[in-house]
């Protein structure tokens, strides 16, 4: 039977086309300096990319009581603090938007950017059995990460709809920007982790600095407060802040405030590739010696 | 098209040791930046000079290593702990990156440097087949194709919705084990995987190594276990501090391996408890080839009685203990296993103390050539393995042209696993001969 088999498997590889002439040749040699970002590789990859989304999904709420629960707790009650103490003590004005509806629409994408780099920023180091025994292009780990938290966008997101519909605001149809939107809160937060995630690889104290990132992040990006309080050449320089151009950009297209980010997206979207080009190319760079030193 | 897989040319990997320590926090860069001038200063003062030996330790783990592997050959890497061998396949499967020369590789790599790899504890076995099969380079298509292949091969179909975490420890090595033996690259490297598992799934996965050698497939195979390397690969290489010491048919690798000290010898001792391979109730020692004389003996007439001892320490008190050695011939066949008798012991709980368990081997049974031993202990009721130390030593035994010996009067080649001398008669009548005419 096994015998059988086995000369089954025989003849049929000899009856696969011969591969000689395109036997794929890898040369592997010291690199010098700034490497190529061989995004081809990563496209060969992309099934792995999927699988790693698909754990980190699978996994991320294992062994919790609330489940996929936490995705729209963390926003949401973050929404009820700021609707207190910035909303009803501070007064602070909100583009003619409830303010509770103003400021969950801006912390949706905010969680979904906060909690990508914060993942991704650990992803190297807490994956290190992975990097030190298979070899694969390591922009995968913090990507797959990031790209996770999609899921819980969504269900945050589900959450968004319902708060409108319950204060019966209807989206604008530029709400077929979000896509875009949610691209540019994907690519600042990637941008960032990529940067975080390959010295965090080195210098492990970048664990202990990314929690500050954020809250400082958090505070310099018009989440509690509107973009208008700001005079206009300066309102669109806060645009270098992409988050600014991501949150203004939601609420726009939601929930139809007239202040159109159109120069604020702009100097966003340059600034969030800035950050993604730059840091794919240092974490490429450092990439060799991940695995030595993780 | 050239029939070359992997073309190694100089390859050299330098790592840093010492200094520059593994996950420094910035505040230690900080403080050295700032230090190093006064520390500096203070040597100089004290008249101690700087220079070279200030720099960050290096060491190279492989140094102007070069090789040719044709396609479909099957090449063993050995070489003592330490020696480079797994740098060599880290450096192949693109893992780290050399620091000097360069390798080709012609062909798709699949690296197994470890069983179960990214195998995570919160999924179910068929959710890590797919992940583990993902991380080693299959397609997702083919991963559907061998599902249930290998679900088989690991013998796990009762528990394949089960999460990995409430496995045994066996049956997770079975099931990564099992996914990365459904790897069909052009090049397969592999690690020292087959210390895994009992026994039998050893073998299994063994026979399942062959097939892929048969198969024409390219094998890199990394092992301590000289029998499997000389049973598995045509070739091998000696790998010693980074270098290529030896590249030739494997048994002859193996034998000069064994017989230059820098592997098995005639004695292996573990001065330190905390290396010593050890179970909870058991600990290995010591392993020792002698002559009748008591002398420590490398080399034994074929002869004459040679006996091997095992020292080991009980732990625990209560157990019954099976000393045991299993012993194979440089091409990798087992020869016999000899499983401790003596009365003495047999069935009697052991007190804590430290034991030397000696069995004589009986002159004119073994063939010419090396032998090695595998020393083990197991406790019984439940049959519990303690240790199982691979090529823990090994000698040669020696075939003198005397005449006595089972050889007789032939002076030529003589094959099989034992040379026993047996008992010969011949009967005689003469005139008796049947005429053919």
């Amino acid at each position: 039977m096994q015998t059988e088999e086995r000369i089954e498997r025989r003849s049929m590889t000899t009856l696969l086309p011969a591969r000689v002439d395109n036997v794929p040749m890898i040369r592997i040699e010291p690199s010098k300096g700034w490497v190529s970002l061989k995004l081809r590789e990563l496209w060969q990859y992309r099934e792995l990319l999927y699988f790693l989304i698909w754990r980190d999904v699978k996994v991320r709420y294992k062994q919790t009581v609330l489940g996929a629960a936490w995705a729209i707790i963390q926003p949401f009650f973050t929404m009820v603090v700021f609707s207190l103490f910035f909303g009803k003590l501070a007064k602070v004005p909100s583009d003619g938007i409830p303010y509770p509806v103003f400021s969950y629409a801006a912390l949706v994408p905010w969680t979904f950017f906060a909690q990508g780099l914060n993942q991704a920023s650990n992803s190297l180091v807490s994956q290190a059995g992975l990097i030190k025994k298979v070899y694969f292009p390591r922009l995968a780990i913090p990507s797959a990460r990031v790209l996770a938290g999609t899921v819980d966008f969504v269900l945050a997101f589900i959450v968004l709809l319902g708060m409108m519909l319950a204060y019966g605001i209807v989206p604008t149809v530029n709400a077929l920007w979000l896509p875009f939107l949610l691209l540019l809160a994907l690519i600042t937060s990637l941008g960032t982790a990529l940067w975080l995630s390959a010295m965090n690889v080195q210098f492990r104290d970048v664990s202990y600095i990314v929690p500050f990132i954020t809250q400082f992040w958090l505070f310099a990006t018009p989440i509690a407060y509107p973009s208008s309080l700001l005079p206009e050449p300066w309102r669109t320089l806060y645009g270098i802040n992409p988050m600014a151009g991501v949150v203004e950009g939601f609420r726009w297209a939601l929930l139809g405030t007239d202040t159109a980010p159109g120069s604020i997206i702009i100097v966003s979207s340059l600034a969030a590739l800035t950050l993604l080009v730059g840091g794919a190319f240092y974490f490429r760079r450092m990439e060799r010696t991940f695995a030595d030193v993780v | 098209m050239s029939d070359i897989a992997i073309r190694v040319e100089s390859l050299g990997k330098l790592y840093r040791i010492g200094k520059l320590e593994k996950h420094r926090t910035l505040r230690d860069t900080l403080a050295d930046a700032f230090l190093s001038p006064f520390r500096r200063a203070s040597k100089l003062l004290r008249g101690q000079a700087t220079g070279a030996a200030e720099l960050d330790e290096t060491i190279w783990a492989l140094k102007d290593v070069s090789f040719e592997v044709k396609r479909g050959e099957v090449v063993g890497i050995i070489g003592r702990n330490g020696a480079g061998k797994s740098t060599l396949l880290k450096v192949l499967s693109r893992i780290t990156e050399p620091t000097a020369g360069f390798a080709d590789i012609y062909g798709r790599v699949g690296a197994l440097l470890e069983v179960g790899t990214g195998f995570h504890q919160e999924l179910t076995g068929r959710e890590n087949i797919y992940l583990n099969g993902a991380i080693l380079g299959m397609r997702r298509a083919e991963i559907d194709r061998k599902f249930d292949e290998i679900v088989s091969f690991a013998e796990v179909e009762k528990f394949i919705d089960t999460p990995v975490k409430h496995y045994s420890s066996g049956m997770g090595l079975r099931l990564g084990f099992a996914v990365a033996a459904h790897l069909e690259p052009e090049i397969l490297l592999v690690d020292e995987v087959l210390a895994v598992g009992d026994a039998r799934f050893q073998k299994k996965c063994l026979n399942k190594m062959q097939d892929v050698g048969q198969q024409g497939r390219t094998v890199l195979f990394v092992s301590h276990n000289m029998p499997a390397i000389t049973r598995l690969c045509e070739r091998a290489i000696l790998l010693d501090e980074g270098k290529v010491l030896e590249d030739s048919p494997s048994h002859k690798v193996v034998s000069a391996y064994l017989s230059s000290g820098l592997g098995t010898t005639a004695v292996r001792e573990w001065p330190d408890p905390a290396k010593a391979p050890s179970g909870d109730v058991a600990r290995l020692r010591a392993v020792r080839v002698r002559k009748e004389n008591g002398q420590i003996a490398d080399a034994v007439d074929i002869r004459r009685p040679v006996a091997i001892e095992m020292e080991y320490e009980v732990l625990k008190s209560g157990y019954v203990l099976l000393p045991y050695y299993d012993f194979f011939n440089e091409e990798g066949v087992q020869v016999f296993t000899a499983v401790d008798q003596d009365p003495a012991w047999r069935k009697r709980p052991r007190p804590t103390g430290r034991y030397v368990s000696k069995a004589w081997i009986p002159g004119n049974l073994l063939s010419e050539g090396m032998l090695i031993a595998n020393a083990v202990v197991i406790t019984l009721n439940p049959n519990t393995l303690q240790f199982y130390e691979h090529d823990a030593v090994a000698f040669q035994v020696i075939d003198s042209l005397d005449g006595d010996s089972a050889r007789g009067d032939w002076a030529g080649k003589m094959v099989g696993a034992v040379r026993p001398l047996l008992k010969w008669s011949t009967h005689f009548s003469p005139d008796q001969t049947t005429q053919t005419v």
